[in-house]
């Protein structure tokens, strides 16, 4: 076999993982918010090779109900994960209530455990987020909650029963890229279930450092959806995983503090 | 379809139907075969009782849908 072949199949080899026991390959997972149009949302969730999208729970429109349904654009995508998001709740009770709404409506059992604490800045409230994985894991829902990039919330909300943790990079929708890159890399080297970088992912060198550090994958949403072309950044921000995940995988060159020459000190003439 | 109005709280508007059952309220609304889900009196309706269960006047109900969202 030539050395190109072995790079390449090195390269394809199964790099796929697990949360709540499905397995994935794709380490980019959408949100379906903020879109132009249904069709742009598919387009897009398809140029982003995404295994899985959020999706919010809302009341149907008694006034038109006739207005196309987002879910019909992706009925014929099979592998598709539907994420059900509690986004919009404030309260515990809220949160359990639209998360049992959305299992009913047969999607599955996947949930996006989101108690926001504040309108300002959409931080989650991660005290009842903890609460609310434990009540929804043991009703036998998987639980990804979105949460502060706090590694002593991560590790309660695993404790009670989250099949994976959902840190913020920054605020949701703000596109500001890493903040904190130091307590993300504490979460990530304490976490036994996958780490989702989730919230504000702005470009795909942003989902590319999330998976150098190694995280397992990136949630994001406003970076597409709000792109000039959503299509095409949705293609850029597969290529920033993908290659943020391989660099993760290659292991990344030591730093130093001073320069280092490339080239021979001998044979200079 | 009973002939029979009531009058009912449905997402969170007073309306008046003919409806006797929630799946002729899917039905009405052009909902039917739909991924809805439904809460009747703050209880969550299954599938398979939707012919079964009779709505009665006062009786507040919330459908709910998948919209965008991240």
């Amino acid at each position: 076999m030539s050395s190109n072949a072995v790079r390449t199949e090195q390269m394809q080899e199964d790099d796929s993982f697990l949360i709540g026991g499905k397995r994935f390959s794709s380490r980019l997972i959408v949100g379906s918010g903020k879109y132009p149009s249904f069709q742009t949302t598919r387009d897009a969730t398809i140029a982003a090779g995404a295994e899985m999208i959020t999706v919010a729970v809302r009341r149907v429109n008694i006034t038109d109900p006739n207005k196309e349904s987002l879910l019909e654009y992706f009925a014929d995508l099979k592998d598709l994960t539907i994420l059900p998001n509690t986004a919009g709740c404030y309260t515990l009770e809220d949160c359990l209530r639209t998360a049992r709404l959305a299992r009913a409506a047969g999607v599955g059992d996947f949930v996006k455990v989101e108690v926001i604490g504040d309108e300002k800045t959409l931080y989650p409230d991660n005290e009842l987020t903890i609460e609310a994985c434990k009540i929804l894991s043991d009703e036998g829902f998987i639980c990804l909650p979105y949460i502060t990039d706090d590694p002593i919330t991560a590790r309660k909300c695993e404790e009670a029963g989250a099949a994976a943790v959902m840190p913020l990079a920054s605020p949701i929708g703000s596109g500001l890229g890493i903040q904190n890159e130091h307590s993300l890399r504490f979460i990530i080297e304490q976490s036994k279930v996958p780490v989702i970088v989730d919230a504000g992912v702005g470009t795909p060198s942003d989902a590319a450092r999330c998976l150098e550090m190694g995280a397992d994958g990136v949630l994001t949403n406003s970076a597409i959806a709000l792109a000039k072309d959503p299509v095409l950044m949705a293609a850029a921000m597969k290529q920033g995983v993908a290659a943020g995940r391989l660099a993760y995988r290659a292991g990344r060159m030591p730093k130093k503090q001073f320069a280092s020459a490339s080239s021979p000190d001998s044979g200079l003439i | 379809m009973s002939s029979e109005s009531i009058e009912i709280v449905f997402n969170g508007e007073s309306r008046s139907t003919q409806s006797a059952t929630v799946a002729e309220l899917l039905k009405e609304f052009e909902l039917a075969g739909r991924k809805v889900a439904v809460e009747l009196n703050r209880e969550i309706v299954q599938r398979s009782d939707y012919s079964g269960i009779a709505l009665k006047n006062g009786d507040s109900i919330e459908i709910v849908q998948f919209v965008g969202g991240g």
